[in-house]
């Protein structure tokens, strides 16, 4: 029988080292909302997740009351909205008019955030596509609670650079859209290559049309959690702290699984998958940051970094796979800046730069994520920045993802506040040279081989 | 069997345990298990507890439980036991 000691351990980690689930998200098939009669859609659209998700936000609360363990936000992922908008919407105002729909019905049933905004355009796109693409900026500064998410790329396909270019500009668009608010509608915009169909988080998730009807996807976290248990292991060689990082893993995914499976049967949904991940808060003691400091390093990204984090991804992976009987999402370390006040330090000391970040992604889950950049950053440039992003992605078969803020109106040095879990960043600054005549070309990055490794 | 765990953490006092044994008791919720250990004055408690047989919702006994704790002083929690298990046990 469980003793004293395991109940004060798990108890431990809930109440003093920030273990909580993330995220119980919702997915719902709309393929069958399609409907060529717009006010049709939206009705469709509304019933269906109305009535597919008015319980969730109950059922979130009874299952952390039972278990005493915190589930932060209950969320909905859709069908991505190119495909079900692309017979109904004619102008980037349909198209919007359905993100209003999603935020209402969001408003509805209690949920903090709603994704599926969406394309998928790695190979090319189709005029639905390109019109919700060029209806983000408008679908973003009327809602609250809609995130938006595009695949401009894949291991397969390559790199689409015409949506590249689209995307550069409409990041920066909806900066201007929403500046009123720090540009905070490019905090619900996220660009992906190799996106997962399953993403519980936001803003990438989305419903893939590979999925069911519907579908419990759970995201865990728990940095403080794996912190705290490397404390114990100081000046112990790296047998011992992967062990240590392994052995924690398991435990918070354990959770993670426990969480998936009573709402999937309290919900009566299949249950998906659970995302092995290690999702900071800007809240004291929940950094991804101050574990690769526990590891040794001074700061995030002093030299080191890119190695103690592949090895951290690893071993939380590997934790996390026993623990959990389907895996899948984004599965990994997250990076975010702002979301994370070990990573928001890193930057305001001048350990950490952009181009480290990026090489940091090439060893963790997903990728540049709520990094602020001055206002006046060219729409090419954040062109560029994703380009790279993605040809990481591409090249090394995993998920990378932007999530930038072009902040209208503010430079470097000073300070963006996006509230809430989303935090505060630094403006960090961006190389100043041009790669407007690359950016410019048009076309396809080509898939890259796979053979000859190197 | 359904299961519970229910903790109590608090400065250590005359009667925690009593008062908590007849809230379980009146209630008919069977104990199974108790350890107990007393760290610099701090009382550290864990029940095992059954309850099939009580008529009282999850929810009720949680907050009813909470609110004796309050009385007494200590901090007292419910949690299902699968938690534990799932985490501890493979």
């Amino acid at each position: 029988m469980i003793n004293l000691y395991e109940v004060t351990e798990t108890n431990k980690m809930i109440e003093k080292e920030n273990l909580d689930v993330r995220t119980i998200t919702l997915g719902i098939s709309l393929l069958d909302c399609i409907d060529s009669d717009l006010q049709k859609l939206n009705d469709k659209i509304y019933q269906k997740i109305y009535d597919a998700a008015r319980d969730l936000v109950k059922t979130g609360e009874e299952i952390s009351r039972e278990f005493g363990i915190p589930i932060v936000n209950k969320r909905i992922s859709v069908t991505p909205i190119a495909l079900i908008g692309g017979a109904a919407c004619r102008s980037k105002e349909d198209f919007a008019s359905i993100a209003k729909t999603l935020d209402k019905v969001a408003h509805e049933v209690g949920v903090n955030f709603i994704g599926g905004y969406s394309a998928l355009v790695s190979k090319g796109m189709t005029p639905a596509d390109e019109l919700l693409i060029r209806s983000i900026p408008l679908a973003l500064s009327e809602t609250e609670r809609v995130c938006s998410s595009v695949n401009l790329g894949s291991t397969k396909t390559g790199i689409n650079m015409d949506a590249v270019k689209l995307m550069g500009e409409m990041i920066k668009e909806t900066a201007q859209y929403t500046k009123e608010e720090d540009s905070l509608g490019c905090a619900k915009l996220v660009v992906f290559c190799n996106a997962p169909d399953d993403n519980p988080f936001m803003a990438g998730a989305f419903h893939g049309v590979t999925e069911a009807d519907k579908i419990i996807n759970v995201g865990v976290s728990g940095p403080g959690v794996v912190k705290t248990a490397l404390e114990k292991v100081r000046g112990a060689n790296f047998e011992v702290l992967c062990e240590t990082i392994k052995k924690t893993a398991f435990k918070v995914t354990r959770v993670g699984q426990l969480v998936a499976q009573e709402a999937s049967k309290m919900l009566g949904v299949p249950f998906g998958i659970v995302d092995l991940s290690l999702a900071p808060t800007p809240a004291i003691g929940d950094s991804v940051a101050d574990i690769l400091c526990e590891i040794g390093l001074e700061y995030a990204g002093a030299p080191g970094t890119t190695a103690a984090l592949a090895l951290l991804n690893d071993q939380v992976k590997k934790g996390g796979v026993m623990a959990s009987s389907y895996v899948g999402g984004l599965s990994g370390a997250f990076i975010p800046v702002s979301e994370d006040q070990g990573m928001i330090d890193a930057v305001t000391a001048g350990a950490l730069t952009l181009e480290k970040l990026e090489a940091m992604t090439c060893v963790c889950s997903v990728g540049l994520d709520m990094i602020a950049i001055p206002g006046d950053t060219k729409a090419t440039t954040i062109s560029g920045i994703i380009a790279d992003e993605m040809a990481i992605g591409m090249v090394n078969q995993k998920t990378t993802a932007v999530r930038i803020i072009p902040v209208i109106g503010k430079g470097v040095g000073e300070v963006v506040e996006f509230g809430g879990l989303l935090g505060y960043a630094p403006i960090m600054p961006v190389n100043r040279f041009s790669c407007d005549a690359f950016v410019n070309r048009g076309g396809r990055i080509p898939a890259p081989i796979h053979s000859f490794k190197n | 069997m359904k299961k519970t765990i229910i903790t109590v953490v608090g400065k250590d006092t005359v009667g925690i345990i009593a008062k908590v044994c007849t809230y379980l008791a009146e209630n008919g919720i069977n104990i199974l298990d108790i350890s107990q250990t007393i760290v610099q004055d701090y009382f550290n408690m864990m029940m095992i507890v059954d309850t099939n047989n009580t008529e009282k919702t999850f929810g009720d006994m949680s907050d009813e439980l909470v609110g004796l704790g309050e009385q007494i002083g200590v901090v007292i929690k419910c949690q299902k036991e699968e938690i534990f298990d799932k985490m501890h046990r493979i």
